[in-house]
């Protein structure tokens, strides 16, 4: 019998023991998390029959509200849309090792920097405008979360300590901008920088009312998937992420790549505020600062850094998010609702990385002669 | 007898003293929980936690210090979580934190809808500064209790650390686990009870924000000082009087705002708002290094590897 790790040319029809090892892989990164989430459910179902709510009833309105009918989908996916791209801020340096919560931050001025840019376009070609206003936002957003990498990597200071303050910082600048030197004299209850105009605005998908936001989140994802798993940079960028001695050692150029996947995911997180301003909000307020950024880290984490996988955890974190209203009308909950499931969410996902390796199912078989 | 100008640096001063409370309780957790070689980022939600129970319970029972006490408790609960959690194999301390953050919070904001109209008895006062004949050094001299217990509290950590047995256990389990172990201490229980004193710090610091200053229980209480509460630890090299002289630092620096509005400066309001943020930030870029371990980095703590 020949040995049962000889590696089959590629494109054999034979089913490689190597691809039936990555399927197994693959389906243990799936049970995992999705066992988690249904520990983490009934978690939740447990506190909420403890305060008096029936969780069957939450769990129907969660249904109803994100994903029953064609409305809550487009609701759902108009959620998800940023929730892609600000996932991709932590999925991305995640690669190379980093552990990176400061998408908000790279949202809200990525978001601030296109609505600048809308206004001050206005009377040029509206698609030469979006390009602009999508390549400012991207641009700040990548060196927001790039000065964090270069940080950790020039100075050694923590990125995920560092991502954070960073953004706060941002908050208080934005805050400062558009309450301030930016701020429209004609917004008076709610401070908002000078509206890019209908024109500039970025329209819906055909046939759906749904942005354009969710063709860029997917876009990106597809982009960062080739880009992770197909690319000598993506490659490069793992084994930072498994061994920086390693690397170092093997003379890849480590500085620059965690700089490029910081960058990289920055340039996604910026590029979610622009499509908040440019497809939902029309100018930068305060209603920027509405925790997609954070609720991303959720995502990626769910996703296991994954980019494509990424795209459906986000769908089901926006659509638990479009049910918040739902849940607060008919059931009389705090809109802080969601954020506690995701708090659990979050906790049994993490408390589940014990279990990789622990189910014989998903290893390898043991090899027979 | 009006300061004029000079009401700045008393405000200052002031606020260093009041702002610096909880700043003080959670650097002190920190310092203990990474002391036994584990970080804990998620004391932002422990603090929040804390601030909302701790009013919660002052507002239903009219006792704040029983406020301060379930606040502690309630620190406790969610330190022993991410104690328990981490003590899983192959689980990252500094993501379960990240979770705890968000567990925690919104934890607190769902507990705490109720308790944000009504109000709450607060905790008294000491006035330090009667005999002075200015309204601002008097308001500044205000001192309150929980400020004297965390002095108290830094003081005795730093001696436990250095001559009692227990201080002695905590600091091998975070140099060396190995060598710990080899002595036959449990790494992973010392490690919980570590989180979980730490977490009972972090939520009486919390409670102090709800029950003293701001003095009130909202949404947007705490805006990053359980993180910076981190960062704080490492700029005072893991010693606890450090942690109470950089705790007057920061909470200096968070009194710049309000105190140059009440002189009338308003125009960069948010971006002295920014003072602590970008204050932690440039300590963190001065104390840092990529080449070497910071001096008197515990062994076992992977946010300085």
């Amino acid at each position: 019998m020949p040995d049962s790790t000889m590696v089959l040319p590629a494109g054999s029809a034979v089913a490689s023991p190597i691809r039936g090892e990555r399927l197994r892989r693959a389906a243990e990164s799936v049970a995992i998390p999705i066992g988690a989430l249904i520990v983490a459910m009934i978690l939740f179902g447990v506190f909420m029959a403890s305060i008096g709510k029936n969780p069957l009833e939450v769990y129907a309105l969660i249904y109803k509200g994100g994903f029953s009918s064609g409305f809550a989908w487009q609701n759902t996916l108009q959620r998800a849309a940023p929730l892609i791209l600000t996932a991709l801020c932590v999925a991305l340096p995640a690669q190379a090792g980093l552990v990176i919560i400061g998408g908000e931050g790279a949202l809200v001025l990525g978001g601030l920097a296109a609505a600048v840019v809308g206004h001050a376009a206005a009377g040029a070609a509206p698609l030469a405008t979006q390009v602009a206003m999508a390549v400012v936002s991207m641009t700040v957003g990548a060196i927001w979360i790039g000065f964090a990498g270069a940080l950790r990597h020039y100075r050694g200071v923590n990125e995920t300590i560092s991502s954070l303050l960073l953004t706060y910082i941002a908050i208080a600048l934005f805050n400062h901008f558009v309450e301030g030197p930016l701020r429209d004299p004609a917004s008076l209850n709610k401070p908002s920088t000078e509206p890019i105009g209908e024109a500039v605005m970025v329209g819906h998908l055909p046939g759906m009312d749904v942005h354009w936001g969710l063709a860029y989140g997917l876009a990106f994802c597809a982009v960062c998937y080739v880009l992770v798993r197909y690319t000598v940079f993506g490659f490069a960028l793992r084994i930072v992420g498994g061994n920086v001695r390693a690397a170092r050692l093997a003379g890849l150029r480590v500085g620059w790549l965690v700089l490029m996947s910081c960058a990289l995911g920055g340039a996604a997180a910026g590029l979610a505020g622009m499509v908040e301003v440019a497809a939902v909000h029309g100018s930068a307020n305060a209603s920027l600062i509405a925790g997609y950024g954070y609720a991303g880290i959720l995502v990626s984490f769910i996703a296991r850094h994954n980019p494509i996988a990424v795209i459906p955890v986000a769908m089901l974190v926006g659509g638990i998010g479009a049910s918040n209203g739902l849940l607060q009308r008919r059931l009389d909950l705090p809109d802080a609702t969601v954020l506690v499931l995701q708090g659990i969410a979050f906790m049994a996902i993490l408390a589940a990385e014990t279990l990789y390796g622990r189910f014989r199912i998903f290893q390898p078989r043991e090899e027979k002669k | 007898m009006e300061l004029g100008w000079w009401g700045v640096p008393v405000a200052v001063l002031g606020g260093a003293i009041r702002v610096s409370t909880p700043f003080l309780f959670v650097s002190l957790g920190e310092c203990l929980t990474e002391k036994s070689g584990r970080i804990n980022l998620g004391l932002e939600g422990i603090l929040v936690m804390g601030a909302m129970s701790g009013y919660g319970i002052s507002h239903l029972t009219g006792n704040p210090w029983l406020g301060v006490l379930v606040a502690g408790v309630a620190g406790l609960i969610l330190g022993l979580l991410h104690g328990a959690v981490c003590s899983l194999p192959r689980v990252n301390d500094i993501a379960v934190g990240i979770g705890l953050m968000l567990f925690g919070t919104g934890f607190a904001f769902f507990l705490g809808k109720p308790f944000v109209q009504p109000k709450a008895p607060t905790l008294p006062a000491i006035h330090l500064g009667d005999w002075a004949s200015s309204p601002q050094v008097q308001s500044a001299l205000q001192v309150n209790v929980l400020f004297l217990i965390g002095v108290v509290l830094a003081l005795a950590m730093a001696w436990a650390f250095r001559s009692t047995r227990w201080g002695l256990v905590v600091r091998i389990v975070g140099d060396s686990s190995d060598a710990a172990r080899a002595m036959g201490y449990n790494v992973n229980a010392v490690r919980v009870m570590a989180t979980a004193a730490g977490g009972f710090l972090a939520g009486i610091g919390g409670s102090f924000l709800s029950l003293y200053y701001p003095g009130s229980w909202n949404e947007g209480l705490s805006s990053g000082q359980g993180l910076m509460a981190v960062a704080l630890v490492i700029f005072a090299r893991w010693q606890p009087l450090y942690c109470f002289y950089a705790a007057l630092l920061f909470g200096g620096a968070g009194a710049l705002g309000p105190a140059l509005q009440s002189v009338g400066i308003t125009s960069g309001y948010y971006l002295f708002n920014a003072a602590p943020y970008v204050l932690t930030l440039a300590i963190m870029i001065a104390t840092c290094s990529p080449r070497r371990t910071l001096v008197g980095a515990p062994g076992e703590l992977s946010v300085t590897r």
